[in-house]
Order: C-alpha cells, then sequence, then structure tokens
C-alpha cells in the first residue's frame, strides 16, 4: 500500500513542476461556469422552476458539476496511449506493482491536488459572483463526498477501459476524444439528466454515466430526497464492481498478445 | 552453482502484417489482411550461472530485445521454457520482477519531470526496501556513479550520460542478483562508459550480480564479459567464451610498415618472397600492410626480413578486433 500512497504523492509534486497548467485551468473552469451560468438564467427567463429545479439550484448545479469534474476528471487514456504507443509500457511492466492500479492511483493524486488547490477555492470564489446555495445538512456533505469519490472510480475505471483499447488499436486518439464528449453529455455535467427526454432517461438508467456527474450534483443541490440518494450511491457502487470485470478480462487479454512498439 | 537463467526452445512469433497495393487493396485491407508468421525468436536453449556477466550480441533485429523482454516477463513467448531466478516470468509477474533490474537504454525509467532522489523514493517503497537497506547500498552506489550532485534535478535537466548513470543507479535499487542490460551505454562518451564498465564490475564482484548485457559496442563485452551469445535471424550461432571466437574467427595478423625511403610493392614482394604473405599499400599515407597468418615464428622472420633490407620508420602489429571478427560473422553467416 506503501508504494501506492508514494505515487499519489509523486503525482502531486509532478502537478506542481507543471505550474501554466494549473493557471489556465482555473481560468477554463471559470469560463465555463460563468457561460452555462448565463445560459442556464436565459433559458430560466421568468419562470420560477424547470423540472422541479429553480434557477439557484441550477446554477449551483452546474458549479458543482464543473468543481467535481476537476476532481474526477484525469488523463489516464491518453497517458496510456502514450505510453503504449511509445513502448514505455515495458518499463512498468518490469516493476512489481498493478500498473493499472498504479494508474488509479496517479490519477487519485491529480483529482486530490485539484480539489484543494483549484476545486476548494474555485467554488469560494464562484460563490461571491453567482448566487450558488449550501446545504447546511451534514448528511448531504457526507452522502456528496462517498457520491464523489465513487464517480472518481467510475470515471477512471472507463479511462482505464479505453486506455487498454490501445493494445488491440495502436491508435485510439479519436476514441478517446469520442469518450470524452460522450461522459460530458450523458454524465449530466453539461444538462441535467431529467432534463432529457424520458425514453433516453430510462436508456441512461442502464448506463454507468450518470454516475460519474448527475448523482453528485443532484446530491449537493438536494435535489435528490435522501432516499434517492441512497440509492444512486448504491447505483454507483454496483457500476464500480461491475466495471472490474471488463477490465480484468481485456487487460488479461492485452498483456497476451501485448508487442512492445519500437525494439 | 545454481543457474540465474534457463532457456529451454523458446520461441516468439509475431504477426507481420502487409498492405496490398493500391486504392482496391486498401479496400480489401479493411476486410481481411495478408499476414505472415515472423519467428523473432526461434528455438533457443541457453543457461547462465548466477555470477556470470554474458554478452548478447547480434545484428539490428537478430532477436536481442525480444529475448530480453521474455526473459524480464514481458512478453510471453510462443512456446518454450524460461526460468529465471527459479521462477517463471510470466506467471507470478510482481514476486519475480523484484528480484531482477532492467536497464533499457532507449527508455528511461525515471520519472521526466520530477527530481531524481524522488524517483528514487518511489522505487525504494515500490521494492520494499528498508531505510538501513537503502542507506548503505545506495551511498555506495552514489558515490561510485557520482551523481550525488545530479539528486535534486529533474530528469530533464541531465544529459544522457547523467541520465544513463541515474537509470543504473535506479535499477539497482533493491540490489537484485540479476542484472538486464539492453544497450546501456548508447551515445555514451567514453568517460561515462568506462565509469559504468568499472562500476559493473565492481557489483559482480561484491555481490555476485549475474549480469546479461546486449550492446553493439564490442569493446564492452571485450571490457566485461567472457562468454558471449552471438544471435542471428532469431537463432543462436555462437556461445562460448569471447577469446576461443577470436582464435576460431581471427584471420591472422595485420603488420603495417612505414619506410624512411621510396619503397614499391614490388621490391617488398620480392623480400619477402619465401613466406605467405600478401602486400597492401596504402597511397595516401603511404603505409604498407602485410597480412601474415597468426604465427609468432612467420612474424618476427618477416619483420627481420624487411627490416634488414629496408630502413624502417614505423611498425605496427594488428591483431583482427573482435569487431572485425564480428563483422565477418555477421557478413557471411557462420558455416
Amino acid at each position: 500500500m506503501d508504494k501506492y500512497i508514494e505515487m499519489i504523492r509523486i503525482r502531486f509534486l509532478m502537478m506542481l513542476a507543471y505550474r501554466t497548467n494549473y493557471y489556465t485551468g482555473i481560468l477554463i473552469y471559470s469560463i465555463n461556469i460563468g457561460a452555462y451560468y448565463f445560459l442556464w438564467s436565459a433559458i430560466y427567463g421568468e419562470k420560477d422552476a424547470i423540472e422541479g429545479m429553480s434557477v439557484i439550484q441550477m446554477s449551483t448545479y452546474v458549479a458543482v458539476a464543473w468543481m467535481a469534474r476537476a476532481f474526477y476528471f484525469n488523463n489516464i487514456d491518453r497517458e496510456m496511449a502514450a505510453e503504449i504507443k511509445e513502448g514505455k509500457v515495458a518499463v512498468e511492466l518490469i516493476r512489481p506493482y498493478n500498473y493499472l492500479g498504479m494508474k488509479t492511483m496517479q490519477g487519485l493524486g491529480e483529482g486530490i491536488f485539484r480539489l484543494f488547490f483549484f476545486s476548494v477555492p474555485g467554488m469560494f470564489i464562484v460563490s461571491f459572483i453567482f448566487p450558488l446555495q449550501f446545504s447546511a445538512d451534514w448528511t448531504t456533505w457526507i452522502f456528496f463526498a462517498i457520491s464523489i469519490v465513487l464517480s472518481f472510480f467510475i470515471n477512471t475505471q472507463i479511462n482505464l477501459l479505453t486506455g487498454i483499447t490501445t493494445f488491440f488499436l495502436f491508435n485510439n486518439t479519436g476514441l478517446i476524444r469520442a469518450k470524452r464528449v460522450v461522459i460530458d453529455l450523458f454524465s449530466g455535467l453539461l444538462i441535467p439528466i431529467s432534463f432529457f427526454p424520458v425514453w433516453a432517461q430510462d436508456v441512461l438508467k442502464f448506463l454507468p454515466f450518470q454516475g460519474i456527474s448527475y448523482v453528485p450534483s443532484m446530491i449537493f443541490t438536494k435535489s435528490f430526497s435522501d432516499n434517492e440518494a441512497i440509492q444512486a450511491i448504491i447505483m454507483q457502487g454496483i457500476w464500480v464492481l461491475l466495471l472490474i470485470i471488463p477490465i480484468q478480462v481485456l487487460w488479461v487479454i492485452a498483456k497476451k498478445q501485448l508487442i512492445i512498439q519500437g525494439g | 552453482m545454481k543457474d540465474a537463467i534457463t532457456v529451454r526452445n523458446l520461441k516468439k512469433e509475431f504477426k507481420a502484417y502487409s498492405s496490398r497495393s493500391g486504392l482496391k487493396g486498401a479496400f480489401r485491407d479493411l476486410l481481411t489482411r495478408n499476414y505472415k508468421i515472423v519467428p523473432a525468436v526461434n528455438n533457443i536453449s541457453f543457461q547462465v550461472k548466477q555470477g556470470e556477466m554474458v554478452g548478447y550480441i547480434g545484428e539490428n533485429g537478430a532477436g536481442k530485445s525480444t529475448t530480453i523482454k521474455m526473459l524480464t516477463g514481458i512478453l510471453t513467448p510462443t512456446s518454450g521454457e524460461v526460468i529465471v531466478n527459479g521462477m517463471n516470468p510470466h506467471k507470478d509477474r510482481e514476486k519475480f520482477v523484484s528480484t531482477i533490474g532492467v536497464v533499457f537504454g532507449q527508455r528511461s525509467q525515471l520519472w521526466w519531470d520530477i527530481a531524481v532522489q524522488e524517483s528514487f523514493r518511489l522505487l525504494k517503497k515500490v521494492y520494499k526496501v528498508s531505510d538501513e537497506q537503502y542507506d548503505s547500498h545506495m551511498a555506495h552506489v552514489i558515490r561510485t556513479l557520482d551523481i550525488e550532485p545530479l539528486l535534486d534535478k529533474p530528469v530533464r535537466k541531465l544529459s544522457l550520460g547523467q541520465r544513463m548513470r541515474c537509470e543504473l543507479a535506479a535499477a539497482l535499487i533493491h540490489n537484485p542478483p540479476l542484472l538486464f542490460l539492453d544497450e546501456p551505454t548508447i551515445g555514451l562518451d567514453v568517460l561515462v562508459k568506462l565509469k559504468i564498465r568499472e562500476f559493473l564490475k565492481e557489483i559482480n564482484e561484491k555481490y555476485n550480480t549475474t549480469i546479461l548485457l546486449t550492446t553493439h559496442d564490442l569493446s564492452d563485452i571485450e571490457a566485461l564479459c567472457e562468454r558471449v551469445v552471438m544471435l542471428d535471424e532469431g537463432k543462436i550461432i555462437y556461445d562460448g567464451a569471447l577469446k576461443s571466437l577470436k582464435e576460431k574467427w581471427g584471420e591472422g595478423k595485420e603488420i603495417e610498415f612505414k619506410f624512411l625511403e621510396e619503397v614499391t610493392l614490388n621490391d617488398l614482394n620480392r623480400i619477402t618472397a619465401s613466406s605467405e604473405v600478401k602486400w597492401e599499400k596504402d597511397e595516401k599515407e603511404a603505409i604498407f600492410t602485410a597480412f601474415a597468418e597468426d604465427n609468432d615464428e612467420l612474424i618476427s622472420l618477416l619483420i627481420a626480413k624487411v627490416v634488414a633490407d629496408l630502413k624502417v620508420k614505423d611498425i605496427n602489429i594488428k591483431e583482427t578486433s573482435t569487431e572485425e571478427i564480428i563483422r565477418n560473422i555477421y557478413d557471411r553467416g557462420i558455416s
């Protein structure tokens, strides 16, 4: 376990080594939150509520969804693709650790870094500019904390799956990009799932994506009742367990037919 | 003494896809693709004893790196048996890899953006090295490789030679009994090469570390290894002492003369007519080279004859270098 914790620390150091990324990140996220805030205010116009969400709930939803994204989002699929393409994965395989586990830890290191140095201060600043609503209820915060950790795992598992496909496809830049768009849309980052047509909501219920952004954001804005929140969290947990299966299967097959690129 | 590496009938085949020509061919490739099965390593067997230093040589694409990757458990062999440090590298991989150290000359195993000592610290945790072990062992390694001043620099700021020394130290953090070096001296200057060679010799003596080394720089092998395994097109074509390779394949000696006076090839041929010698002249530098069989008496007789008749400015006796021997073998193959 020691080595995995050490990896988180190393990732912290790496994030600090590239400060410019950090500053541009803050800028991009602020622009996004601002743009969605004004878009939604225009859509709401005079109306008090749409699909049971008030304007304030909606702007809180947008802000929280983006700040949560800073935590769960990572580029380990792209990193894996690069490592496999350049043959660096050979070096990873001669180390006595689980490659996928190590990748997850790197993602977690990145996530924790951004949670503390990005999301929390960012949320603080955003709350001055836009009218947001924070829950005073501590159970909401606990539910939110559990839910956001699970959304990190679901998102990372999907990233691992996309990353492993590089072993078979050799060039999966297109797939990685497609995955990103699908997650942003179907996870409820751009539009809450409850705004989708009913048939689409029914389909999305059977997919893991809403566990990434929709669930934690709905919990934070108190749009879920306690019961709904618990159910949604259990659903997230089930997806975390289910996604282990395809990852392990693909990983075993990938290792068997592995070719190290470039000598 | 127990064997560090045992390889029996090891084979690795790759599918080599080829594209059909033209647009029509490209469309056909979408559906079915032509491929050939190419053996990269074809039925090789060898053993390496604990504490041996073995040079593993061969042309580019002969299958050296593929073998190393199978021995380190990265690639799964198509068939055959590999036992390294008493384990099958592909089965319990995590347990196995903590008993070996690997340096890939062309790939870094340090983290690019962070200081060298942070990489070391992570590797120390990864290999579960205790503080006492680390201090006593690594202090020595760091001193010998002279990398103390580099430890707080990020890897991307190091020169190739500096990085390579750090790579070597990183591979030795857990003091493995077996070390794989895949072209460790590629692109390094003479001083760094010497330092690395001395260091390898030292750890071999001190810890009885087995070292398997692939390189294109034969002076590395001459300096370090008594035994070489030579690979060509996936097959072992020579496995034995470096010395007997020289004796078997060395082709006589060359004696270079420079004369104080004008000399022609005819003169020389006349003087040495009685012995079997071939003369050649380098027009530019006026160096005359005699090619003779590697026979001490013949050579001393030859020199005596030449010196008795002509005024000599410089004499130089050269043995066929290992490089030339290997080049000859690559060119013609062993037959």
